[in-house]
């Protein structure tokens, strides 16, 4: 396998195409837990291991079971059916396994089965046709963009609550223009790798 | 929410405007962004969520008394799933060029939280045609956003409307940039908020002048 290629994955998914600033998914846990540091960076962790292993996960049943089969046009549902299954299954044995964990993040995995970012990432592989390993590489680069993004925002957010906002705009409307302002940086990253 | 009480055309209005899927409940936002930067693109997600609202909360409310409530998420997941992947393959087979944009988005509609929040709110517990209103009154309240988002950011990104020019050159290309979806909905949320102010103000200095 190429490490480079794979690197490259890695930067692109996180940097280039950060699926928070240019592809505008999981806007709303975005937006919902960036208040606080210490959320941002445990839903960060939570979202990163969920997306790899359901990345890795759907791709096995796409190619082995779905594609035999012919049943591509089932993968809406298949993926989420797995994801659902699969933020469950991680939920019950946390809860065994390591209870002290589980009080830190269960929250964030319940969370977790309705967002976007967690479904777009199995449908981007499947539509891309990546191999077994570029999955992952894609689920993890996803992962990290999504955290960077997380704690950027949640970072400027805690200074937020101390300026002198014209009140319309408080809460939630300023931080689409601070997002707006960031991703406006972000677009500073494409062509940084060419693909 | 137990039985609701409210006439169909009050379930409708709600939708639309007090609970409005994103301007006021904030939720569902990704498309809002995603999709916004012309009003065809818009137009298309908007219609495609209304069908889905709709026919979920009428599925789900015709078949709310042989629900599990255990089993409920599964089963309504299930259902949204399926609608979603109808439209998903229609506008594959009928509208390819504003599909190849929007694809991904609209297959995305399966994990909206406006869409399970209000069979799991609304439709569980209502009969048909007050669960029918109520889920198109919300697919409309999300479709109206939708055009008013990409109303402006096309108009002033790209000097045009369903693709034809009304003013030429490119007055502000960063409207159609990914930074510009931002701002605007951050700029018309900050503008719905202070007509709400001042709304409200003026009631309660009406309230009190009687």
């Amino acid at each position: 396998m190429d490490f480079g290629k794979l690197f490259q994955l890695i930067i692109a998914a996180s940097l280039i195409n950060n699926f928070v600033f240019t592809r505008f998914l999981g806007l709303c846990i975005f937006f919902g837990v960036s208040k606080k540091m210490e959320t941002a960076v445990g839903m960060s962790i939570t979202f990163t291991a969920v997306m790899v292993i359901s990345s890795a996960l759907s791709w096995v049943v796409f190619k082995f079971i779905m594609v035999p089969l012919q049943l591509e046009f089932l993968k809406i549902i298949v993926f989420i059916g797995i994801i659902a299954a699969f933020v469950q299954s991680a939920d019950t044995i946390m809860k065994k396994i390591s209870p002290s964990l589980y009080y830190k993040l269960g929250i964030y995995l319940a969370l977790i089965t309705t967002n976007c970012i967690i479904l777009a990432v199995p449908l981007i592989n499947a539509g891309e046709g990546y191999s077994f390993i570029e999955s992952m590489a894609f689920g993890l680069g996803s992962g990290i963009g999504f955290a960077l993004a997380l704690v950027i925002m949640a970072s400027i957010r805690e200074k937020l609550e101390l300026a002198d906002i014209p009140a319309p705009f408080r809460g939630l409307p300023i931080s689409f223009i601070v997002a707006g302002l960031i991703a406006l940086a972000f677009t500073g990253f494409s062509g940084l790798i060419t693909l | 929410m137990a039985h609701t009480d409210k006439s169909n055309w009050e379930l409708i209005k709600n939708g639309m405007f007090s609970e409005n899927t994103i301007f006021r409940m904030a939720i569902s936002l990704c498309p809002s962004i995603a999709v916004t930067n012309s009003l065809k693109n818009g137009f298309f997600m908007g219609v495609a969520v209304i069908f889905v609202q709709t026919m979920v909360n009428l599925t789900v409310s015709l078949i709310r008394n042989f629900i599990n409530p255990k089993i409920r998420i599964p089963i309504f997941m299930l259902i949204i799933a399926g609608y979603v992947s109808l439209i998903d393959m229609s506008m594959a087979a009928f509208a390819r060029p504003v599909y190849k944009q929007i694809g991904l988005y609209i297959q995305l509609i399966v994990a909206f939280a406006s869409i399970f929040a209000r069979a799991e709110v609304f439709a569980v517990k209502n009969k048909i045609v007050p669960s029918v209103a109520d889920g198109f009154g919300m697919g409309v309240g999300f479709f109206l956003a939708m055009i008013v988002i990409s109303f402006f950011r096309e108009l002033l990104g790209k000097g045009a409307l369903w693709g034809i020019p009304i003013v030429p050159g490119h007055p502000l290309l960063i409207m159609i940039l990914p930074a510009g979806g931002f701002f605007a909905v951050g700029l018309l949320m900050g503008f719905f908020n202070w007509m709400d102010m001042k709304l409200t103000a003026r009631k309660a200095a009406q309230g009190t002048t009687r």
